[in-house]
């Protein structure tokens, strides 16, 4: 990014349009970043403001005031300070809605105090005479000594005279602070902390204190100062609620002079469809009703782009095949980076269709009556209200599920949910369970009308949905994370959204799946393509050794073909792997061959069937090609004599798939979203000892 | 003393200066001043959280921070 770019620092309380108002500025040429060691991430975006000057757009996330209490605001305070880098702020644009101009001005005069120079853009300018609304702009630019203009993102009004104003504000010299908060609060105290240090601004230096939030060119000696003016944490508190009303007091002023509200004019909408959404009875049966379509269309209308992606890269592989010369390299290719990819992207299209239907119910404002709606429920289970959407969507992927928990405010309420979203059965589960259960339960009627089969994955579902909030309440009880649980949510007046803002959703929403999750996906099944594909002597020999074997058996190319494959397996490392963990998994009652399945399908468990397939293909030894299902109720425990899926070993089995973290993608997205390894290896090792304890059980008890 | 957990849905009132010391910052912040005009709009089904308007502003807050906050109910 050149010299040239204007750095502009966008900011503006939730639900004032700040996201339309960046996609506007900013259109396809944003970038989405990790701020490092906390949980959200940063948007960034490039716009051309005029002919000759660019800017570089960061996009804060929606807050009221910058005294942060979540993570998202703390980010908002963290780039306000930063001064003196690079990444330092030329000029913030904050964004106020018409309707609530009065808190909005709240959060511009703190802005204003900092002495950066200041825009301020009042959004939904179009909606002032549907509302009775009036405003004096020349006086209020006056009185607020900053540029204001007034935009319409809707109606695309105002956003040339805002890039203007823009441009205007920063040739301009320091900016000068609005309330000030010295002569009003407690002139001493001010002035003694203004006594610090002149690189800073006075309110600067009050947010270093009271949010004990330094920034990195302070100095030790200014910072021991300013720890001395931390000691009496009453003082401080009643200081921040005096300044607070003192900064409503001016506004007051100002606003009496220069904006009118004629109440007769507003229209009663909101308090309509309030009634019904947050109803007793039909708010429950509304949002009930959202949630079936939504299960639904994630798994009606993702088959069909599931399916085409399945078979394109199996194509891919084919084709690859077919054109390049055989050999190592290939084989990676083929094997490793093509279905590596694939595995990826076939999610895409449950990712974007279950975000679509999420940032729709977001940008309708619907979704804090769902929040309103289940927050007390959720909150018996150390949860809360904003728990409920990665719970629904866990049960399609439990990727979109954690990333969707990015909207719950209390540390310890997200990452209880991101802890226990992986226990709702996720429709990788099903390939898994579906053959398990044909295999072990007769299908047969109970009660005349009950298909036993279907009751028995119904069964599953209420385990794992159990399992959540079980997991969630001990959870909540052992947790020793200071958290404030302070709640509050914003109803949002009704809207309808916008096309543009719930597309750029989709598509970040996609990409950050890609990208991150994405690269582990990816060089893991690199890694268990090179493991499965080598291995040590007896590997080598493998081909030769079942060649002369099976030399006199008459084997058409295939089944020789299959053999090979067999032997070659079990030889390689991850043969031996699956040796060597069947000590551990035998009082389970599974053997090296399932150990094997299940160390492949840490990767993802729908790949325990496929590793089976192959595996079994080779010991069968009818001539025909029966079905995976056929195989494994016909392979026999050597030991017994009997099947090898009994009874007891399938619902062994299906406990452990049930409970057990076995997806890569999903370990991927909690380092992701938690910033550290910490919380994935405790779920992933606390998860794995639940489901071998509970299968251990299962199995002994039943065998 | 009243406050604003025992509104009735649709009943006024306003915020009493004495539970300044009791709103949390944040709340003050988004216009829960004391003197503001404070709404009941709605209970949750299971009773908590509650639905308000205050200064204009439409809120949804738990009932333990609703029962810090004293107020006058209007005389209507």
């Amino acid at each position: 990014m050149s010299k040239n770019n204007i750095k502009i620092a966008l900011i503006g309380n939730p639900n004032t349009g700040k996201t339309s108002i960046f996609n506007k500025l900013t259109g396809l040429k944003q970038k989405v970043g990790n701020y490092p060691g906390v949980t959200v991430d940063k948007k960034k975006g490039v716009s051309k403001l005029s002919a000759t000057q660019t800017a570089v757009i960061t996009d804060l996330p929606g807050t009221y005031s910058i005294n942060p209490t979540s993570i998202d605001e703390s980010i908002v305070l963290k780039t306000l300070l930063n001064k003196d880098s690079k990444e330092s702020i030329d000029v913030i644009l904050v964004i106020a809605d018409v309707e609530n101009l009065k808190r909005n001005l709240l959060l511009f005069s703190q802005i204003k105090d900092l002495e950066i120079p200041t825009v301020l853009a009042i959004n939904m300018a179009d909606q002032m005479d549907k509302k009775g609304i009036s405003i004096d702009l020349t006086l209020l630019e006056k009185e607020l000594n900053t540029e204001v203009v007034l935009i319409s993102v809707r109606k695309k009004q105002g956003i040339a005279a805002l890039k203007e104003a823009i441009i205007r504000c920063h040739i301009a010299t320091k900016a000068s602070p609005l309330c000030g908060i010295n002569h009003k609060v407690d002139p001493d105290y001010f002035n003694k902390l203004k006594e610090i240090s002149p690189n800073y601004s006075l309110y600067e230096l009050w947010l270093m204190v009271t949010q004990n939030n330094y920034p990195e060119t302070i100095t030790k000696e200014e910072k021991e100062k300013l720890l001395a003016f931390k000691q009496d944490v009453s003082k401080l508190k009643k200081y921040q609620h005096k300044e607070t009303i003192y900064r409503y007091q001016e506004i007051n002023k100002i606003l009496k002079k220069t904006y009118i509200v004629d109440k007769s004019k507003a229209t009663d909408l909101r308090s309509k469809l309030d009634k019904i959404f947050t109803h007793k009875f039909f708010g429950y049966f509304f949002f009930f009703t959202i949630l079936l379509v939504i299960f639904q269309s994630i798994f009606d209308w993702a088959t069909l782009p599931m399916d085409f992606i399945d078979t394109t890269f199996a194509d891919l592989s084919d084709i690859v095949k077919d054109s390049l010369q055989p050999g190592v390299l290939t084989d990676l290719l083929v094997e490793g980076i093509i279905p590596g990819i694939g595995g990826v992207l076939i999610f895409i299209p449950q990712i974007a269709i279950l975000f679509l239907f999420i940032a729709i119910l977001e940008e309708t404002g619907y979704m804090s009556r769902v929040v309103f709606l289940m927050d007390k429920i959720m909150r018996r289970f150390g949860m809360n209200g904003k728990s409920v959407i990665p719970l629904i969507s866990g049960t399609a992927c439990a990727i979109p599920a954690i990333m969707a928990t990015r909207t719950i405010s209390s540390w310890k309420e997200r990452l209880i949910t991101i802890l226990v979203t992986p226990f709702t059965t996720c429709s990788a589960r099903l390939p898994v369970y579906a053959i398990l259960i044909s295999l072990i339960i007769p299908n047969k009627k109970i009660l005349g009308f009950l298909n036993l089969q279907g009751l028995v994955l119904l069964l599953l579902y209420v385990l794992g949905f159990g399992m959540a909030i079980l997991g969630a309440y001990i959870l909540h009880k052992t947790l020793k994370i200071k958290s404030k649980s302070f709640f509050v949510v914003e109803m949002p007046n009704y809207k309808i959204p916008s096309f543009k803002n719930v597309f750029f959703e989709v598509l970040e929403k996609a990409k950050a799946f890609v990208f991150g999750a994405g690269k582990i996906i990816l060089a893991l099944s690199i890694v268990l393509w090179f493991l499965a594909s080598n291995g040590p002597k007896s590997f080598t020999n493998a081909e030769k050794n079942v060649v002369e074997n099976v030399v006199n058996q008459n084997l058409s190319q295939e089944e020789l073909n299959k053999k090979i494959a067999s032997a070659k397996l079990e030889n390689s490392y991850i043969g031996i792997m699956g040796k060597s963990v069947e000590p551990a998994i035998k009082p389970l009652g599974y053997d090296w061959k399932i150990g094997i399945a299940l160390i492949t399908s840490f990767a993802a468990r729908e790949i325990f069937v496929g590793t089976l397939a192959t595996i079994y293909s080779v010991e069968a030894d009818d001539e025909n090609t029966a079905t995976i299902k056929q195989k494994m109720h016909s392979e026999i425990n050597p030991a017994t004599g009997e099947k090898r899926f009994n009874f007891a070993v399938g619902m062994s089995l299906l406990i452990f798939y049930a409970f057990a973290m076995q997806c890569m993608a999903t370990f991927a997205i909690v380092k992701r979203e938690t910033k550290t390894w910490k919380w994935p290896l405790i779920q992933f090792f606390g998860m794995g000892l639940l489901a071998y304890v509970s299968s251990l059980i299962v199995y002994q008890i039943l065998s | 003393m009243s406050t604003i957990a025992s509104l009735h849905i649709g009943e006024l009132g306003y915020i009493s200066e004495e539970s300044l010391d009791f709103i949390p910052l944040k709340l003050l912040e988004m216009g829960c001043l004391p003197g503001a005009e404070v709404q009941l709009i709605q209970i949750a089904p299971l009773k908590d959280p509650l639905y308000i308007c205050v200064n204009g502003a439409h809120l949804a807050i738990r009932k333990e921070t609703a029962s810090q906050i004293k107020i006058l109910k209007a005389n209507l």
